[in-house]
C-alpha cells in the first residue's frame, strides 16, 4: 500500500433547474427583493473602447430556442486587462468583467451590452485573440457549458490564436466567431449557440 | 508577472455526464461532440470579484428578507451553513454563494411555476452571502418541499436548496444541489442519479448538525463545498512564458 493522496474531490454539478432566475436575476422571475441585482453592468460607464452589444440564442437538438437559460459572461478591458488580482495592470473604475443574463421567456433572445475585449496573453508567450468567456446554465444542463465569443472583424488575430488553432476541425471554429452588423449606428454582434446537433457550437473543459 | 499555477483538471467522470437519458431534458440540451479541453490561461484563472458593496447584510436570512414588518416566512426553519474550500483543503475567503429554494411546500416563487400548492406572502427564496476570511458562511432559511415535475410521470424532487459558488476563477464555476439527510427521495430522483459514482452522491447530502442549532429556535445543517484546486509552480511557469 502506499501512502494515501488527501487530495478533497471538487463538489459534484448539478443542473441549474427551470427556476435559475429566483436566486441569480429574481427580477426576471418577477419579484424585488435585493438592493441590486449583479451582472446587470458589464463594464461601467468609465470604460474605454468601442461599445458594443451582443445578441443571440440558445438552440437545442432539436432547432428550438431554450428560453430559460442563464448565461455568464468574464471578459478583460479594451486593453485586454481582466478586473482581477492576478492580472496585471488597472481597469477603468466600475469595470468589471462579469455579467449575467437571461433568456426572454417568451422569444428566447439574449443579449448584453458591454465593450469590445483587447487582445490578452494566451500561455508560452502567444496572444490570444480578442474574445467574451461564456457559461451557459439552463435546466437540462448538468454540468455548465463553457464557451467562448469571438469577433468577425478580428479575422487576422482569430487565425493566430492558439485556442481556435486547438480545434482540429476546421469547419468548426466557425462556431464561435460573432457576426458583425451595425444598425442605426449601433455595433451588434450575433452569437447563436447550438447545443446539439449541425453546427454545434463549441464547448471548451476549461 | 502572472501568479502561475493551473487548475487540476476536472473530473468529468466524477460529475454528471451531459447526456443521460432518465433526465428527459438532458436529451436535446446535450452536446453530441466531445468537449475541446484546454490548458489554462489568463482567461480561465480570473474570475469576478465581489464585495461586501454587491449585498446587504441581510441577504442570507431567507425566513426575514421577503417578509413584511413583524412577520416570518412559515416551515421547518433551519441554518445551512458550511465552509468553501479548494482541493487541496484550502479555504476560499470573501467568495460569493448564492442559493435559491422552493418554499415549505415545495412552491417557488417564479411566474413560471404553477404548482397548486401555495406561495408564502413571506417568503421570496433567494438569498446570497460572502465566505469570511477562513471560507465560512451562512444562511438561514424554512427547509425546502418535495415538488412535483414533468420527467416521467410521478416524479417527485427531493428538498433542495440550489446553490451557486464562485471561487476566485472562472474555472471554478460550479452550480450544485444541496440535499438534506435522510430523505427517501433522493435515491429515487433521476437529477441526482444523473451522477454516477454514489460517493459523488453522498458528498450532496447535507447531515443535520445537531452542535450548530439554535435551541428553541433553528435547527442546522452543514453543507461544505470543494471547489477546484491549483497546482504550486516547482520548477516552471509555461502558463505565460518564460
Amino acid at each position: 500500500m502506499a501512502q494515501s493522496l488527501d487530495y478533497l474531490k471538487e463538489t459534484p454539478s448539478q443542473t441549474a433547474g427551470p427556476y435559475v432566475h429566483i436566486g441569480l436575476a429574481p427580477g426576471a422571475a418577477g419579484f424585488d427583493i435585493y438592493g441590486q441585482e449583479l451582472g446587470w453592468d458589464i463594464a461601467g460607464p468609465n470604460a474605454q473602447g468601442e461599445r458594443i452589444r451582443v445578441e443571440g440564442l440558445v438552440i437545442d437538438g432539436t432547432g428550438s430556442p431554450v428560453k430559460d437559460v442563464l448565461l455568464e459572461v468574464w471578459q478583460a478591458n479594451a486593453a485586454g486587462i481582466y478586473a482581477h488580482p492576478e492580472h496585471p495592470g488597472a481597469v477603468e473604475d466600475g469595470f468589471r468583467g462579469w455579467g449575467r443574463v437571461i433568456t426572454d421567456f417568451a422569444t428566447g433572445e439574449w443579449g448584453f451590452d458591454t465593450v469590445k475585449p483587447g487582445a490578452v496573453p494566451g500561455r508560452n508567450g502567444t496572444v490570444q485573440a480578442p474574445h467574451i468567456n461564456l457559461w451557459i446554465v439552463a435546466r437540462g444542463i448538468n454540468v455548465g457549458l463553457n464557451t467562448r465569443l469571438y469577433f468577425e472583424d478580428e479575422a487576422e488575430a482569430n487565425a493566430a490564436d492558439p485556442v481556435i488553432n486547438m480545434i482540429e476541425w476546421e469547419n468548426r471554429r466557425q462556431t464561435l466567431i460573432a457576426r458583425r452588423n451595425e444598425t442605426d449606428g449601433k455595433v451588434v454582434y450575433r452569437f447563436d449557440i447550438r447545443l446539439q446537433g449541425e453546427n454545434e457550437t463549441v464547448f471548451f473543459d476549461i | 508577472m502572472l501568479k502561475p499555477g493551473e487548475f487540476y483538471q476536472r473530473d468529468r467522470e466524477w460529475h454528471p455526464p451531459a447526456y443521460v437519458h432518465n433526465y428527459k431534458t438532458s436529451v436535446a440540451r446535450s452536446p453530441r461532440q466531445a468537449l475541446i479541453s484546454l490548458e489554462n490561461t489568463v482567461s480561465e484563472i480570473t474570475g469576478p470579484v465581489f464585495g461586501h458593496g454587491d449585498i446587504d447584510a441581510g441577504d442570507n436570512d431567507l425566513i426575514y428578507n421577503y417578509a413584511k414588518s413583524g412577520e416570518s416566512a412559515i416551515g421547518e426553519r433551519i441554518i445551512l451553513h458550511g465552509r468553501v474550500l479548494d482541493e487541496n483543503g484550502r479555504p476560499l475567503p470573501h467568495t460569493l454563494v448564492e442559493i435559491w429554494q422552493a418554499n415549505a411546500g415545495g412552491r417557488y416563487r417564479h411566474k413560471k411555476d404553477t404548482y397548486l400548492a401555495p406561495i408564502d406572502p413571506n417568503f421570496g427564496g433567494c438569498g446570497r452571502t460572502l465566505t469570511d476570511e477562513n471560507g465560512y458562511y451562512y444562511f438561514r432559511t424554512v427547509k425546502p418541499g418535495a415538488y412535483p415535475w414533468r420527467n416521467w410521470v410521478n416524479n417527485w424532487r427531493p428538498a433542495h436548496i440550489h446553490m451557486s459558488i464562485f471561487g476566485t476563477a472562472f474555472a471554478q464555476r460550479l452550480i450544485t444541489q444541496c440535499y438534506f439527510e435522510g430523505d427517501p427521495l433522493i435515491a429515487k430522483c433521476p437529477i441526482v442519479n444523473t451522477i454516477p459514482d454514489p460517493a459523488a452522491i453522498d458528498r450532496l447530502i447535507a447531515p443535520l448538525d445537531l452542535n450548530a442549532t439554535i435551541p428553541l429556535d433553528s435547527i442546522a445543517y452543514r453543507f461544505d463545498v470543494v471547489l477546484r484546486g491549483r497546482r504550486s509552480t516547482l520548477f516552471e511557469n509555461r502558463l505565460e512564458g518564460n
